[in-house]
């Protein structure tokens, strides 16, 4: 069922929604957050149908806010309930000057008690805490891969963290993680260097090169290939590589020394899956924030090395970042502590 | 090999998106022919697979009577997986799979089999780097495990070594009475030590049983009341709405409460009557479960509180439908029961005085599992008499299956009316809630055996604790002279399990 509602407000928008429950035959809710999310028009199509097919697994009303410029101030929604629509889907679009104000539009909207989401499948705001929107949410998801130049877009959000922020970049990494950790419980050598191949512009591969950095203490070597997306990951122990090269974006091989190459399923996942994932958890992600923590650190030593031409910095790459170590985390320091 | 043990710098107890993917291992079907492997194993690989829970180096291992290749087998597990998987078919993950997936043929006693057996095991350690971890899932009748097991012992597969692990899954029964499950128990033990012994009962593995124990330890709002001073009796039922279908030849004789009630409702009942665990490691959970069943006691009065029944013939759900003694090769004066209905008491301080009602039957109205506490009354009603006249007692009602979830039963005043009350309900509903498609419970429990991760398997003590309260109401049925009572198909079971509860001033929840 479908209802437009044509230059409404919000408590009409509340009270369509209870009548539909009703005449949908259960008024019971059996909703387990809301997800607010932000797109414009180019993005609603794609944005919509992740948001219903993620909400199979976790029923919720989801208000999809659409905001437009314009003179006037309109207020415009589309209920969708039942028939095949898990939860609540609400269209909200926004323009003129009620576009500045979302947060009166949205407060009343939400579920009592229950977690709020907000996503951002296209770009999102450059600060964050100052986003009326952003402020109702506890989880704030963001997609840096989506934005023009990815890897600003990932710093950017690196250095403004707070918790409760995640990326969907991050979230991409989730099964490479899982195979590079189970394999080194299967085989806990200590590993000497690392290197992580993708595309051009991949912040996923930024982020698994920045994790395994924080991890395993070791230099980690961003190489660039022709993707798609991540292409390889390799652990470089005394007696061989731990590595995982996926050429085609679906089916990996892996290799680990002294044991044959053998096969995996890695199939670059979709937007549902993604934000599936995303909503398991509602509490901070730690590992995350750690993770983009030490991407910024990185950025720091290259930064801080200005004479190091790239070939010098790569042979001795060891002993001279550990050398310059100190210094560039002061920087770090000293660099977050002025940004707040 | 590395030896050396050091904390794996990936992993951190804080990164919960992090799975745990079991190492590389190959599992043996034993009986891989079997509507159970089909339908339920073979399946649960492969989803297991495609949630990326299986290690690259994952093989699957046939052994069954048929002449098959490895490709005629590979092409069975591809049918069973496309029909049955719970997951959407992916070819990158068969591709992973197919690597890994043999056959053998040949019979459970010939040497020969097990020689190539053996040697396909070695290959696959060489090829796909399994490492000697093994484990070998006995789909086959219990009479049968001495012969497997005596033979996977002298092919030297049955070896603990260190830094592998070689592990045997059973399905129930468990034996068919003490002694027998003592049996059983004594063949697989003489050849694998008790923590590589992996009971299967697939209930264990589903996702509400999971949600009983977050139900009751993870909130506050319950414990306080779950115990005598609130509750007056407890309901557990398992019932199916179809027949025995195919099953004649293993169920007569056996029974359902041999079938069910050992297993099943009395796991469900250790885990709504234990105490909190500790923490849920394994041996603290199984500590509490024993303690629980040691603590249970058969009725004192067998002719009053237990009743069995077989179905009749008639209509069920619109359709004809034979009795028991008319269904294919069921001698027809066979006294199998296919309802029981038994009294449990529990003595220890929680429950003393409340009674555990647990029942199960085929053909019944619908196909239902579920525990339901009913609740004392209100020691005082303010209201007069008629006004609560249509309140019966509050329930907290955990629904295991179909539409897993919640229920919460309770009296609300009927609008319009000056004040009269009735009963009303409030569910929480699990597909509502959460995933639609949860996974398998056979997904979750391969999963564990491949992981080494017991807390879900029943041990062998807990086997034996449940015979020790089932054996004297088989032993009394036995004795009786009579059939087990007739009941109509469709019904909610014979008229003698409505009497055993009305004698304790209860009547049965219709479900």
């Amino acid at each position: 069922m479908i209802i437009a509602l044509d230059d409404t407000t919000s408590s009409k928008i509340s009270s369509e929604l209870l009548r539909a429950r009703r005449t949908a035959g259960s008024p019971a809710q059996g909703m387990v957050l809301t997800m607010i999310i932000v797109c414009d028009e180019s993005e609603y199509a794609s944005a919509m149908e992740a948001s219903m097919a993620a909400g199979r697994e976790h029923p919720s009303r989801i208000l999809l806010v659409v905001t437009a410029g314009g003179r006037n101030a309109s207020l415009d929604a589309e209920v969708h309930i039942g028939e095949g629509t898990p939860g609540e889907v609400i269209v909200i679009r926004m323009r003129g000057a009620v576009g500045a104000h979302p947060a009166s539009v949205i407060r009343p909207l939400l579920l009592p008690d229950s977690p709020v989401v907000i996503w951002w499948p296209g770009k999102a705001p450059n600060n964050r805490a100052a986003d009326e929107l952003a402020q109702l949410a506890m989880r704030r998801v963001t997609d840096a891969a989506s934005s023009a130049r990815p890897l600003v877009a990932l710093k950017e959000r690196a250095r403004d963290y707070s918790p409760g922020d995640s990326d969907l970049s991050w979230t991409r990494l989730t099964p490479w993680r899982a195979l590079l950790a189970a394999a080194l419980d299967q085989y806990p050598a200590k590993i000497k260097s690392v290197a992580v191949e993708a595309e051009r512009g991949n912040p996923s591969a930024d982020l698994l090169a920045a994790w395994l950095h924080a991890r395993l203490k070791v230099e980690v070597n961003r190489k660039i290939s022709s993707g798609p997306g991540l292409t390889a990951a390799r652990m470089t122990t005394a007696s061989g590589d731990i590595a995982i090269t996926r050429p085609d974006g679906l089916l990996a091989s892996y290799a680990v020394p002294g044991q044959p190459e053998r096969l995996v399923a890695l199939k670059r996942r979709n937007l549902t899956e993604l934000i599936s994932e995303e909503l398991r958890r509602m509490d901070a992600d730690e590992v995350y924030e750690r993770t983009a923590k030490s991407l910024l650190d990185a950025e720091k030593r290259t930064t801080a090395k200005p004479g190091a031409k790239k070939a010098g910095a790569k042979k001795t790459g060891g002993k001279k970042a550990g050398g310059k170590k100190p210094d560039s985390t002061h920087r770090v320091a000293k660099q977050t502590a002025r940004s707040r | 090999m590395i030896t050396v043990m050091r904390p794996n710098p990936l992993r951190e107890p804080e990164d919960r998106r992090l799975p745990r993917i079991a190492g590389p291992c190959v599992l043996v079907i034993f009986g891989v022919t079997g509507d159970l492997s089909t339908k339920k194993l073979m399946p649960a690989v492969y989803d297991l697979a495609n949630r990326g829970l299986l290690p690259p180096g994952f093989a699957l291992v046939g052994f069954a009577r048929r002449a098959w290749a490895h490709q005629d087998f590979a092409k069975i597990v591809h049918a069973a997986v496309k029909e049955h998987a719970r997951t959407p078919f992916r070819e990158e993950v068969w591709q992973q799979l197919s690597e890994g997936i043999r056959f053998v043929p040949g019979e459970i006693g010939n040497e020969e089999a097990f020689s190539k057996l053996a040697e396909t095991i070695a290959d696959l350690d060489e090829a796909r780097g399994t490492g000697g971890n093994h484990a070998f899932y006995l789909s086959i009748p219990p009479g049968l495990f001495q012969t497997v097991v005596d033979q996977l012992r002298s092919h030297g597969l049955a070896e603990e070594l260190p830094g592998r692990w070689s592990r045997v899954v059973i399905e129930k029964p468990f034996g068919h009475n003490l002694e027998s499950a003592r049996e059983l128990n004594r063949i697989v033990s003489s050849v694998f030590p008790a923590s590589s012994v992996f009971r299967i009962d697939h209930y264990l593995g589903k996702e509400t049983v999971q949600n009983m124990m977050a139900l009751r330890f993870a909130n506050q709002l319950f414990e306080p009341v779950w115990n005598n001073n609130y509750v007056d009796h407890v309901q557990i039922t398992m019932a199916e709405d179809i027949g025995i279908g195919g099953r004649a030849g293993y169920f007569d004789g056996i029974g359902i409460a041999r079938d069910v009630i050992q297993n099943h409702l009395l796991q469900l009942l250790a885990l709504t009557a234990m105490e909190e665990p500790n923490s849920f490691e394994a041996s603290q959970l199984r500590v509490e479960k024993q303690k629980v069943l040691a603590a249970a006691r058969p009725p004192a009065r067998m002719d009053l509180h237990t009743a069995r029944g077989q179905y009749a013939g008639g209509w069920a759900g619109g359709e004809r439908v034979k009795g028991y003694l008319e269904e294919d090769r069921i001698p027809a004066d066979s006294r199998t029961e296919t309802y029981a209905a038994i009294r449990i008491n529990i003595e220890n301080r929680r429950w003393a005085g409340v009674p555990f009602y647990l029942r199960t039957g085929k053909r019944l109205a619908r196909r239902v599992t579920e525990i339901a506490l009913g609740f004392k009354r209100a020691p005082h009603l303010p209201f007069s008499k008629t006004d609560t006249e249509e309140l019966g007692y509050n329930a907290i009602v955990l629904r295991i299956q179909p539409d897993e979830g919640v229920t919460l039963r309770f009296g609300a005043k009927v609008p319009g009316t000056q004040m009269e009350i009735r009963e009303v309900n409030m569910d929480f509903a699990y597909g509502g809630s959460f995933t639609e498609s949860s996974p398998e419970a056979y997904e979750r429990l391969i999963l564990d055996v491949l992981l080494g991760d017991p807390p879900l398997f029943p041990q062998h003590e807990e086997v034996e604790l449940s015979w020790e309260i089932l054996d004297p109401i088989l032993d009394y049925w036995a004795s009786l002279p009579e059939q087990p009572e007739l009941y109509e198909p469709g019904s909610w079971g014979p008229r003698g399990a409505d009497r055993m509860l009305a004698r304790d001033g209860f009547s049965w929840r219709r479900p």
